[in-house]
């Protein structure tokens, strides 16, 4: 073990955590609008919409996300039209197609696991609400989405795991982010185990810091388990947020 | 003919049988890494189900860290490593000289550890619920270890093991083309070969991903099929 070389390799893998974060965070928001309308799509009655949404969804996570990443990166460039158009400046990027493959990717894997916490709202609620007179836009910020999202959280966790450690595809297409620059320090020192070392450690950090964070969000938006918790088990509140989180 | 058509005939002049052949080594690599990730998982399913603080923590690490780090790193770190280790064993022994590794050989191997991590959780999960009174009472009519091991809890962990067992293995299938930037030649580097001379792209990507979309769908298929026959005779609620 090259310590030294470890301590070397710290700060410049750092420099690459920027990076890694702009490419998870951006995708993973631009995702979730994608997958909340496919969601929707796929729970339209109108065949030809849901059939349209559960192609998309089929194909994006029936195919590796290499695969995805290069079809956009190397692949949109073999068209004349695609290279003339405005297009061209935004997909000649290594940034952008990265950005796009994960949005894509994120988007169909996102859109089933809204759809399995839409679906979980009781149908009671739903008729309610119109019994009500809520109109369908209404009823779905007050009653099913916001119950749809806590169903759906800790899937999300996973998902945003997914994404953070999938962003290392992006060093394929020449983008430095963390894995890229370990492959580069690599190729010049040839100590594959103290650098990648280092990488997993800033990785696994992510990771643990991800799952805190959306445990502590679970814990927030479930105030009724919290209570019912207490009250069965009579612990105190910090045991009851590790039970309340799935997510490991 | 259109162009596309003729890039991939079958024979010298295509590169049909090429991409058929790149296919077939990706299953062979998915199927060697999912049965040692089946293998692997339930050992560590038996860790992390251990009565011994140690053995549960050994367990406890290694699904933590190969389930929080990137598996492109993974693979990158043993094709690397690896080497490097067999190449420092060899020392010892007098060998100076270079020695790379056989790219299935450690493919497997990495995309093995992987799997294996996700096999230890699916496998875990299923041990844990079959019910502790069927343990208890095959334990009451006799049964020795072994007898309730085969009688009790293999048919069922089997069968709940196996629709997560399904996803293993998808993730198993897509993650081979990660072997191609180590020099497999699967799919992808079959399709990254073809696109480098012919400079078509978009042709040879898009058939590589029908090519996998191919192998999920059958496998889907396949899964759904296994699940209704490990299931028959089970009455659905």
């Amino acid at each position: 073990m090259d310590l030294d070389l470890m301590a070397e390799a710290l700060p410049k893998i750092l420099d690459g955590l920027p990076v890694t974060m702009g490419l998870a965070a951006t995708s993973l928001f631009a995702g979730f609008f994608l997958a909340v309308g496919i969601a929707l799509m796929r729970l339209s009655s109108f065949r030809p919409v849901s059939a349209f949404a559960y192609g998309f969804v089929y194909v994006f996570r029936g195919t590796p996300l290499l695969v995805q990443i290069f079809l956009i990166y190397y692949g949109t460039g073999q068209f004349e039209v695609v290279r003339e158009s405005f297009l061209w400046p935004v997909l000649r990027e290594a940034w952008w197609c990265a950005i796009l493959a994960l949005t894509l990717n994120t988007g169909a894997y996102t859109s089933e696991i809204i759809r399995g916490g839409i679906l979980s709202v009781p149908f009671g609620q739903v008729e309610a609400a119109k019994a009500c007179g809520m109109n369908a836009l209404m009823r779905f910020r007050r009653i099913v989405f916001p119950q749809a999202i806590r169903q759906a959280l800790p899937a999300y966790g996973n998902e945003i795991i997914l994404m953070i450690k999938s962003t290392s595809l992006a060093s394929t297409i020449t983008l430095l982010e963390m894995t890229g620059i370990a492959r580069k320090m690599i190729s010049q020192t040839y100590k594959p185990l103290e650098i990648f070392l280092v990488a997993a450690v800033f990785y696994l950090t992510l990771v643990f810091i991800v799952t805190r964070l959306v445990a502590f969000i679970e814990h927030r938006l479930n105030p009724d388990r919290r209570e019912a918790a207490r009250n069965v088990k009579g612990k105190d509140m910090t045991t009851v947020a590790a039970l309340g989180s799935d997510v490991r | 003919m259109p162009d596309w058509m003729l890039l991939l005939q079958w024979g010298d002049d295509g590169w049909g049988d090429e991409m058929v052949r790149g296919m077939l080594m990706t299953l062979a690599v998915a199927c060697a890494a999912f049965l040692l990730g089946i293998v692997i998982g339930m050992f560590g399913a038996a860790l992390k189900l251990s009565r011994y603080l140690v053995l549960r923590f050994v367990g406890e690490a290694y699904t933590t860290l190969i389930r929080g780090v990137p598996d492109l790193l993974i693979i990158y770190l043993l094709f690397f490593g690896g080497s490097m280790a067999v190449m420092t064993v060899a020392k010892v022994f007098g060998y100076d000289e270079y020695i790379e590794l056989d790219a299935f050989a450690i493919g497997t191997i990495a995309l093995g550890t992987i799997s294996g991590a996700y096999a230890t959780e699916v496998i875990r999960g299923a041990v844990l619920s079959v019910p502790k009174g069927q343990i208890e009472a095959a334990k009451a009519c006799g049964m020795s270890r072994f007898l309730l091991f085969r009688r009790i809890m293999i048919p069922q962990v089997a069968r709940f093991a196996l629709p997560g067992l399904g996803n293993v293995w998808q993730l198993t299938l897509k993650d081979t083309s990660l072997i191609s930037v180590v020099g497999l030649v699967e799919i992808m580097r079959q399709a990254s070969v073809a696109s480098g001379s012919t400079q078509k792209p978009f042709t040879f990507y898009l058939t590589a991903g029908v090519l996998y979309l191919v192998l999920t769908a059958f496998s889907n298929k396949g899964f759904g099929l296994a699940e209704l026959w490990a299931n028959r005779g089970v009455r659905r609620a």
